[in-house]
């Protein structure tokens, strides 16, 4: 295990567990993740990889354990500045959630709404997250229509439109071809280079692993079993 | 706001079913409201013009002495809309009648006594009708020393009472149907929500508060409330148009009623009512569902 003390990390687990009734999605899993880091979750399905993100951003509230979001203790967060945390995360769903009756273009500009940011900077970063994810075109067409690849995009999109300091992305190459793959995560990574900090999850990450610098956390049946650095091989 | 207006506007456009309802029982309430409020404000003025001044005839007690009148008459005096107070000793009252009788007044020749009272004649006017009148007329009663008084108008009073009942249905009629408007908004928001349901829960998960959540609803409310109110003033005033129409043909030589459409006032105000209805069921509903 290749922990730091953690000191400065911006993402950490104190024993954290979570039923969802019956037995542990998490198990007693301590972590910390330092600021600019990019991190692979991997593990089988029904390992707790999706779980693990949602408590981060409080869409589910953990059994058991704390978890510090740079240094907000999230126990003891009240549900008025519940927003003002979830800013600070991109979120890229395993089911996208983008809203049907919206456009493409709304569904992203929704992020930057949300924070009250004005119309005109919202038009503008809007245009640009969705040519650097190639949806551009499709700006004005509605999710339903989009291929789930392209939905995808429009995700991560989304995800990256309000500058946040953490990317929680789950599956976000789930259901794309090699190529649209790459480019998701083409964009994680020149959002990492500007040091942001990424967590991915996801059950087939070799593809992924292959370029980046990070570091591969492995869950199984709601236990962290390893956490190894990774080097990026040359592709 | 703009951009919250426009995101109503959008849900009103996507809920097009609901919103017309809920617009339609709005319009209709008002409607019966606005019509209950044209129904009193005729009846007020109509009957206002028919008397801002009444003659009372205030006869005294057999008790009363003509020492005791500067009191009495000063009392009377300083009541308000009192404009006049003249003394009508019961001499005075005999020898009116016998004049007003003429050729027959033989019989009150024989009188032994004088059986009539002393009286005061007052003159009562008021800037605010007659209903004010009544209450002068039922103060003075109310002294010591005054056997009755004799109001010329005083069936106008009983009708009066009689109005009063009838306004008190009109209200209570009226607070129902703002009742029926104001759950049927209050439902109706519900639903809404509840097909937005995964909607509302995106917007929480990119960080929306409750607040950015809610303006829509209540910008929607607040346009359904204003849209439903100006379409029951619309409708009444159609219906105004139309019966006036009528009258005039059918009747309109027979008697002059003059009956005028709602003040711009009333008009204001049950606009005012019919948009925070909208807003105020937005208001209810959501407080409830957003905990
Ligand atoms: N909302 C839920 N209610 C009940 N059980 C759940 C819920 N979400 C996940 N689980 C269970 O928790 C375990 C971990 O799920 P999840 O975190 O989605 O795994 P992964 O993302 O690795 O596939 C699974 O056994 C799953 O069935
Ligand atoms: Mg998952």
């Amino acid at each position: 295990m290749n922990l730091d003390t953690g000191k400065n990390a911006i993402i950490r687990l104190f024993n954290v567990t979570k039923h969802y009734g019956g037995k542990p999605a998490l198990h007693n899993v301590s972590l910390d993740i330092e600021p600019g880091e990019f991190v692979f979750i991997s593990g089988p399905s029904g390992a707790g990889k999706s779980t693990l993100l949602k408590v981060l951003y409080l869409a589910e509230t953990v059994s058991d354990g704390q978890i510090l979001i740079d240094g907000m203790n999230l126990s003891r967060i009240s549900p008025a500045r519940l927003p003002f945390l979830r800013r600070r995360f991109g979120m890229v769903f395993q089911d996208f959630k983008l809203i049907p009756t919206l456009t493409v273009f709304d569904n992203v500009a929704l992020a930057l709404e949300v924070a009250g940011k004005n119309p005109s900077f919202i038009r503008k970063k809007v245009r640009h997250v969705l040519r650097i994810t190639g949806m551009e075109k499709k700006a004005h067409m509605l999710p339903p229509t989009l291929s789930g690849g392209e939905q995808q995009r429009v995700a991560v999109a989304r995800a990256v439109a309000g500058d946040p300091d953490i990317i929680l992305a789950d599956e976000p190459t789930g259901s794309l071809d090699q190529v649209s793959a790459r480019r998701v995560l083409e964009i994680l990574l020149a959002y990492h280079k500007k040091g942001g900090t990424i967590l991915v999850a996801s059950h087939h990450l070799q593809q992924l692993q292959t370029v980046v610098t990070g570091r591969s956390i492995v869950l199984e049946k709601g236990r962290l079993i390893s956490a190894t650095r990774l080097e990026p091989y040359a592709t | 706001m703009i951009r919250y207006f426009q995101k109503a506007l959008a849900d009103i456009r996507s809920n097009r079913f609901l919103n017309l309802i809920t617009m339609v029982t709005i319009s209709l309430s008002i409607l019966m409201v606005s019509l209950c409020l044209l129904f009193f404000e005729n009846l007020d003025r109509i009957m206002d013009g028919w008397n801002q001044e009444g003659r009372a005839m205030v006869y005294l007690v057999p008790e009363f002495s003509t020492q005791m009148r500067p009191e009495l008459a000063s009392a009377i005096t300083h009541m308000d809309g009192v404009v006049q107070v003249t003394f009508v000793s019961k001499d005075q009252a005999l020898a009116r009648l016998k004049n007003q009788m003429a050729g027959s007044t033989r019989f009150l020749d024989t009188l032994e006594k004088n059986p009539l009272p002393h009286a005061f004649e007052i003159q009562i006017q008021t800037r605010e009708g007659f209903e004010s009148v009544a209450a002068v007329v039922r103060q003075i009663e109310s002294l010591d020393l005054v056997e009755s008084v004799e109001y010329n108008q005083k069936w106008l009073a009983r009708m009066l009472d009689l109005f009063q009942l009838f306004r008190l249905i009109g209200y209570v009629v009226c607070a129902l149907f703002l009742l029926i408007a104001f759950f049927i908004t209050a439902s109706t928001v519900r639903l809404v929500f509840h097909s937005r349901q995964s909607e509302v829960e995106i917007m929480r998960l990119v960080g929306a508060t409750d607040r950015f959540i809610k303006m829509p609803f209540y910008v929607t409310g607040l346009i359904q409330g204003a849209v439903g109110g100006i379409l029951g003033l619309m409708i009444l005033f159609a219906a105004y148009l139309a019966a006036c129409s009528g009258i005039s043909q059918s009747m309109g030589n027979l008697f002059h009623l003059d009956v005028r459409f709602l003040s711009v006032t009333a008009m204001g105000g049950v606009w005012v009512v019919s948009t925070f209805l909208g807003w105020f069921g937005c208001y209810l509903s959501l407080r409830q569902l957003l905990k």
